[in-house]
């Protein structure tokens, strides 16, 4: 059983938003903290409509909707989560920036409060180094869209207790979810597939091997993927696609890994994916997936 | 619809119980299509190709260019490839991947496009590379799959598991190739790695294993 009642969420983009969504319905008083004020407000307009509409797929009560919105806190101080038992980190995937990070939360924070960081690349013993509590530091990775995907990844670090994993592993039950623990190893189990995958995907589309329309036919008839690579990549977003391949590349030095130039251009163009309306198809709203 | 004239050379990997069709009556619009394991004989029997809006040659792993030749990338005519996608022992899928040259005649890719669609396939289009588009894309993962089971990442139950609930797949990998066959993945997987010469797709130890095993 988890003992863990309030929850801090930093970073408020596609992943945060998400993970923000998951513990609310769950019944955790949820603090989200982002220095960008659209993207707190986007959280609980987006929330608000994805809720609507699992009400009206019978997922969750109408009488519920009022309450998890109550539960979403919004904030652009660090100093919100002073109260929280968990803090799960939700941002870009830069070590300097989230090592930064936690520092300052370290400071904030309880000494009994859980950090967590939702990297999919890079490495939790890593992260954790030098915040001042890697005992009680997890790697817990979400999958997008982790308001509709069950899976987390669960990564101990090297010096993270197994009281702090048990702790986090039940929280993690506790908001639905299905647990599996990984190796602290670069991309984990499932970036490690997916981001050369991805990579290879854009590749084919750059070289005119095939459209990215007919890449993602050919794979859901094939294989019977829900979705196609070019689809998930614009869920993704070219800019976090970049990054995810800088952090996995300078870790692997794997060819596949590193990041194919139409995703600059992509990103220079402004072309991002749904977030910015057009990726490798274009969009006619930024509504998060399933609202 | 267009009038079609198929010759069947034998054991259609895209077709194994033959191609049946409605033929069309009055259309002046000509389509060839062979399938089999004997394309290229049949095709080079034809004596007047060019009376053909659309010929269509079923492909194994082979490039539509062994059937045709190639011309410095300027190649391309009525004459296109295609493959039904297979994996392993499953049977066909509704995937009809339909290849193009450089110069392949538009006219006659929307002629095959919609002579498949007309008969319920999912008709994907792609350059005449190896391994066209999905082969091309799940061999090298498949690869890295059983690599990183050897390297004990995790075991194949959850690794399975994680790509299932993590990506949405019907099927984990690793249960995939079990089911469908290693060693129908290995001999893929080599055919692209002798074509494309990257390491990635050099079939995973666990793969080549399999099909020595086949072969004893």
């Amino acid at each position: 059983m988890s003992s863990i009642l309030k929850v801090g969420v930093v970073g408020c983009g596609t992943m945060g938003s998400g993970i923000a969504i998951v513990c609310a319905r769950a019944g955790f008083e949820t603090y989200v903290v982002d220095a960008n004020e659209k993207n707190l407000n986007n959280l609980i307009t987006q929330s608000t409509d994805f809720f609507k509409k699992s009400i009206a797929r019978g997922k969750m009560p109408a009488d519920q909707l009022e309450p998890t919105i109550n539960r979403l806190h919004t904030s652009h101080k660090l100093s919100s989560l002073s109260q929280c038992d968990i803090v799960i980190e939700a941002i870009f995937e830069d070590l300097t920036v989230k090592h930064e990070l936690f520092n300052e939360l370290n400071t904030i924070c309880p000494s009994h409060t859980l950090f967590a960081s939702n990297t999919s690349t890079i490495s939790i013993t890593e992260i954790a180094g030098g915040c001042g509590r890697d005992d009680r530091f997890v790697g817990m990775h979400f999958c997008l869209p982790a308001q509709l995907m069950k899976l987390v990844e669960m990564s101990p670090g090297l010096n993270t207790s197994e009281q702090s994993f048990q702790a986090a592993w039940a929280f993690c039950q506790a908001l639905g979810q299905t647990p599996v623990k990984t190796q602290d190893t670069p991309g984990f189990i499932l970036n490690y597939f997916l981001i050369p995958f991805n990579n290879n995907a854009i590749r084919m589309v750059e070289s005119g091997i095939a459209s990215a329309e007919d890449i993602d036919k050919a794979i859901k008839a094939a294989m019977g993927y829900a979705m196609g690579p070019m689809q998930l990549l614009d869920l993704v977003g070219m800019d976090t696609q970049k990054l995810l391949c800088h952090a996995m590349y300078g870790l692997t030095n794997e060819p596949d890994a590193s990041c194919p130039p139409l995703v600059r251009r992509m990103i220079a163009a402004g072309h991002l994916g749904k977030k910015s309306g057009r990726g490798f198809f274009t969009y006619n709203d930024s509504k998060m997936f399933g609202a | 619809m267009i009038a079609s004239q198929i010759i069947d050379t034998g054991n259609s990997k895209s077709f194994p119980n033959g191609l049946t069709l409605s033929l069309a009556s009055g259309d002046k619009t000509q389509s060839l299509i062979i399938i089999g394991d004997s394309v290229a004989k049949a095709y080079q029997a034809i004596s007047n190709p060019e009376q053909y809006d659309l010929i269509l040659l079923e492909l194994d792993l082979e490039c539509l260019g062994v059937h045709t030749g190639e011309s410095m990338g300027t190649e391309g005519s009525s004459v296109l490839g295609f493959a039904r996608f297979k994996l392993g022992d499953d049977p066909p899928s509704q995937l009809i991947e339909l290849v193009k040259q450089p110069n392949s005649s538009p006219t006659a890719i929307a002629l095959a496009k919609s002579f498949f669609e007309e008969q319920q396939f999912i008709v994907a289009v792609c350059a005449d590379t190896p391994g066209r588009i999905v082969n091309r894309l799940i061999r090298p993962y498949f690869n890295a799959v059983l690599r990183r089971l050897d390297d004990g990442l995790a075991s194949a139950n959850d690794m399975d598991l994680t790509l299932k609930l993590g990506l949405g797949y019907p099927e984990g990998p690793l249960s995939l190739l079990s089911r469908t066959g290693l060693d129908h993945h290995a001999k893929v997987s080599q055919t692209l790695f002798e074509a494309l010469g990257k390491s990635e797709f050099s079939p995973a130890r666990r793969a080549q294993v399999a099909l020595r095993k086949s072969q004893t």
